[in-house]
């Protein structure tokens, strides 16, 4: 079980003529679908320190993620403007790589290891479990909007296997009854409970 | 201040994550309140190795090895054995074992790990260069800028014989002679920090052990080929190695260890780190560089090499962590000490990541030419619960199973080509008789697929193909031109693919096909599953001569789908079982079978 992308249908949609950069939010603006974020001055002041170095795309979009979770679409929208790239270059910078998110996690992002050794160990088992305890499927937000559940590749704990982060605490050695009281942990007891 | 104890505190990411930091306060607590703090330090190292006993602690000078602590024991290690000198045994690691797997430096005996790679890792401070230094460090750059030339420098990499540790072993002095003879007023460094291999973590562990070495190594590369810029491609998904390395890289510049005019000769060279962003591909260089340089990291056809045309156009060397952290111990000790390590061809050791269903899961360092056997059973403990050896692979996705036939087989690079594997950056997986071949194989193969960039056919189409036939034969559907399938899309793969990942996508199911036919013949033609883990081809089912009629089964069936009265035999209905397999785990007379 891979984490699928689902976000491009519902994230940051390219039209075929929103190559340009500048222009592409005049385009959009006014749809009332772009967002009203806006970028705070410390990550203005960040990009405008990166803008003249080569490559810098990919460290703006990390910090912009560190800052939001997410990259929204009002944010890429800016970044193109401030970086000078077109908009669909973003895009398709976020689509490739499988770190960034277009869409918002929940307040509690859970994300269940599946390298090798966690898989040989049951994260499997630990997915499916999360999935009936929260009501929902992996790569969506529980209607409270509190948890998100996502599989990723190896995390580098191998020795702890199988293994899980809550909001980037590592939990080790996990079984399918750890789980209930770790979401308790994060507010989650009255789901467990269900 | 001289201190005569040291309580040495596994800061790596398995067991500082969980309980590490607050383990470090605990014991400098304790060491304080107790009045210990003139004569005991408290060190925060890099990873120990022996992350399934995590956390682990150590005290040095008798080198005893606490492990599974917790903070509420600081107050009796420090009580009893700091102060009194009286080992805690509840908490203590049996002695023999301990030695095998933390051997000293110098200590003559155990043979089976060697540490060049790991010299630091678990002995020295990750955040204080002052450590590093006080163990050699920096000693080699030293050496490098004031008492060798470049073609010394090159000479001594040569006798060495050291290969990249990446995967592919290409020899190292032969990168960088390449970059170094290509005329260019700008030349790159790269550290490929991209650990993308599931199941591996050798390079996060070094760098957030000793991420010195890994600096210091760059900076006479840099000084041998004629580059004035590194750059380290981290994982984003390691951020207490980030965090270790940016430390790391401002104390060199306080240090002017790196920077402008390094101690005065002149040199200038400095390092940046720049982000990954989860995908696998952009470990194969050009893909990388690609990544580098902001775009999606897909790669292109080579030549020309990175090493002639990478970076911005410009000459660049890439090395992996492993290998650049051996290189300022090779200029330290000579290439002909490093030579005398390992098998023919393969010089030096290999860090694995021993993991899967091996008792003592961790980091190990061994000579090259150590076979799996020696490894698995003797440093790993063997496998977990007694169980029966299957497989191991190792090179990850890239990779291939090793079948017990070879356990014997000593490891270096061209042994595990031979086989059908490869050496790979490190990963090496244990799997047991609970484990299916095909469904490995599927696993691996859905990693590949998913991380396939797309750019070329054979990749993106052919391993789309494999993946397809393998789901096929593991809901019992596959024939035995399937497999003939597999096997001609598999070599076309290795031939026309553009990059590594494509080339190798095919080497777990191909490898399989050889050393383990029997599981694809049961899968396809029995329509059973060995190992019970494919649930299309498993049954389960009530042995009616060992069921007693407890209920414990019927009980825990999710689905209610068992029946059968108190003291009477029960039955499952297999149209609704799910194949959870709760029952047959909670069964306590075994009367519970599945096949």
């Amino acid at each position: 079980m891979i984490a699928e992308r689902q976000e491009s249908s519902e994230g940051l949609t390219i039209r075929p003529d929103d190559s340009g950069h500048s222009n592409a939010r005049e385009k959009t603006e006014g749809t009332g679908s772009v967002g009203t974020e806006k970028l705070t001055p410390e990550l203005t002041d960040f990009i405008i320190r990166w803008r003249d170095k080569p490559g810098n795309l990919i460290m703006v979009l990390h910090r912009i993620q560190e800052t939001y979770r997410y990259i929204p679409r009002a944010i890429a929208f800016q970044v193109a403007d401030l970086l000078r790239v077109p908009l669909a270059r973003i895009y398709g910078v976020i689509t490739f790589y499988h770190f960034f998110r277009l869409k918002r996690p929940g307040r509690h992002l859970i994300s269940v290891c599946m390298g090798t050794a966690c898989y040989l160990r049951g994260a499997e088992d630990l997915i499916q479990e999360l999935e009936t305890l929260l009501g929902t499927g992996l790569n969506t937000v529980t209607e409270d909007g509190e948890f998100s559940v996502e599989a990723v590749r190896c995390l580098g704990c191998c020795g702890l296997a199988p293994v899980l982060t809550v909001d980037g605490q590592v939990y080790g050695r996990m079984t399918k009854e750890h789980l209930a009281d770790i979401l308790a942990k994060y507010g989650g007891q009255s789901l467990s409970a269900k | 201040m001289a201190f005569k104890k040291f309580v040495l505190v596994c800061g790596g990411e398995g067991c500082g994550s969980d309980l590490g930091t607050n383990l470090c306060d605990a014991f400098r607590r304790e060491i304080r309140d107790r009045g210990a703090d003139q004569d005991t330090q408290v060190v925060r190292t890099g990873c120990f190795g022996f992350c399934r006993k995590g956390p682990v602690v150590k005290i040095l000078p008798d080198e005893t090895l606490y492990v599974n602590v917790k903070p509420d024991d600081a107050a009796e290690i420090v009580f009893e054995h700091v102060l009194r000198g009286r080992p805690v045994t509840r908490l203590r690691y049996d002695q023999e074992e301990s030695r095998r797997l933390t051997r000293l430096e110098g200590s003559a005996f155990y043979h089976k790990q060697f540490r060049i790679v790991l010299r630091n890792c678990g002995y020295i401070d990750p955040e204080s260069i002052d450590d590093y230094i006080a163990r050699d460090g920096y000693a080699a750059l030293e050496k490098v800028l004031f008492e060798m030339k470049p073609q010394d420098v090159i000479a001594e990499l040569r006798e060495s014989g050291l290969r990249g540790r990446g995967g592919a072993g290409f020899p190292t002095w032969r990168k960088w002679v390449f970059t170094k003879e290509v005329p260019s007023d700008e030349k790159y460094i790269i550290c490929n920090a991209d650990e993308g291999d599931p199941g591996a973590y050798m390079d996060r562990s070094t760098l957030e052990g000793d991420p010195h070495s890994v600096l210091e190594a760059m900076a006479i590369a840099g000084r041998t080929v004629g580059a004035r810029q590194g750059y380290i491609y981290i994982r984003a998904e390691y951020p207490l190695a980030i965090k270790r390395l940016e430390i790391a890289i401002t104390q060199a510049r306080e240090y002017g260890l790196l920077g402008r005019d390094i101690l005065g000769s002149g040199f200038d060279f400095d390092i940046e780190l720049r982000l990954g962003a989860g995908a696998f591909v952009c470990g194969e260089e050009t893909a990388l560089i690609a990544s580098i340089e902001g775009k999606r990291g897909m790669p292109i056809p080579r030549p020309p090499f990175p090493a002639v045309r990478g970076l911005w156009g410009k000459p660049t060397v890439i090395n992996n962590v492993e290998t650049l952290a051996n290189i300022p111990v090779i200029m330290l000790r000579g290439g002909k000490w490093f030579g005398s390590i390992g098998t023919a061809t393969s010089k030096g050791t290999k860090v694995f990541a021993l993991t899967g269903k091996v008792v003592n899961s961790g980091l190990i360092e061994v000579p090259m030419g150590t076979t799996l056997r020696e490894i698995i059973f003797d440093i790993g403990g063997g496998i977990k619960g007694g169980k029966k050896f299957k497989a191991a692979q190792t090179g990850g996705p890239s990779g291939g199973l090793i079948p017990a036939a070879y356990l014997d087989t000593p490891i270096d690079y061209e042994s595990l080509g031979a086989l059908g594997s490869i050496m790979g950056s490190g990963g090496l997986i244990v799997m047991d008789e609970d484990d299916c071949i095909v469904d490995v194989n599927k696993f691996y193969l859905e990693f590949t697929v998913d991380e396939s960039c797309g750019k070329c056919a054979p990749c993106r189409v052919g391993g789309r193909s494999m993946f397809n036939l393998l789901t096929k034969i593991t809901k019992g559907q596959g024939t035995d031109e399937d497999v003939d399938q597999l096997r001609i899309i598999g070599h076309a793969l290795q031939k026309a693919s553009l990059c590594g990942l494509g080339q190798t996508a095919p080497n777990p199911v191909l490898s399989a096909l050889r050393h383990f036919p029997e599981e694809y013949i049961a899968h396809i033609r029995d329509k059973k599953c060995p190992a019970s883990k494919c649930l299309d081809l498993v049954t389960y089912y009530i042995l009616p001569e060992k069921c007693i009629g407890c209920t414990l089964c019927a009980r825990h069936c999710p689905v209610n789908c068992i029946s059968g009265e108190r003291r009477k035999i029960h039955v499952i209905d297999a149209a609704r079982c799910i194949k959870c397999g709760e029952c047959y785990r909670v069964c306590k007379f075994e009367a519970v079978s599945r096949g």
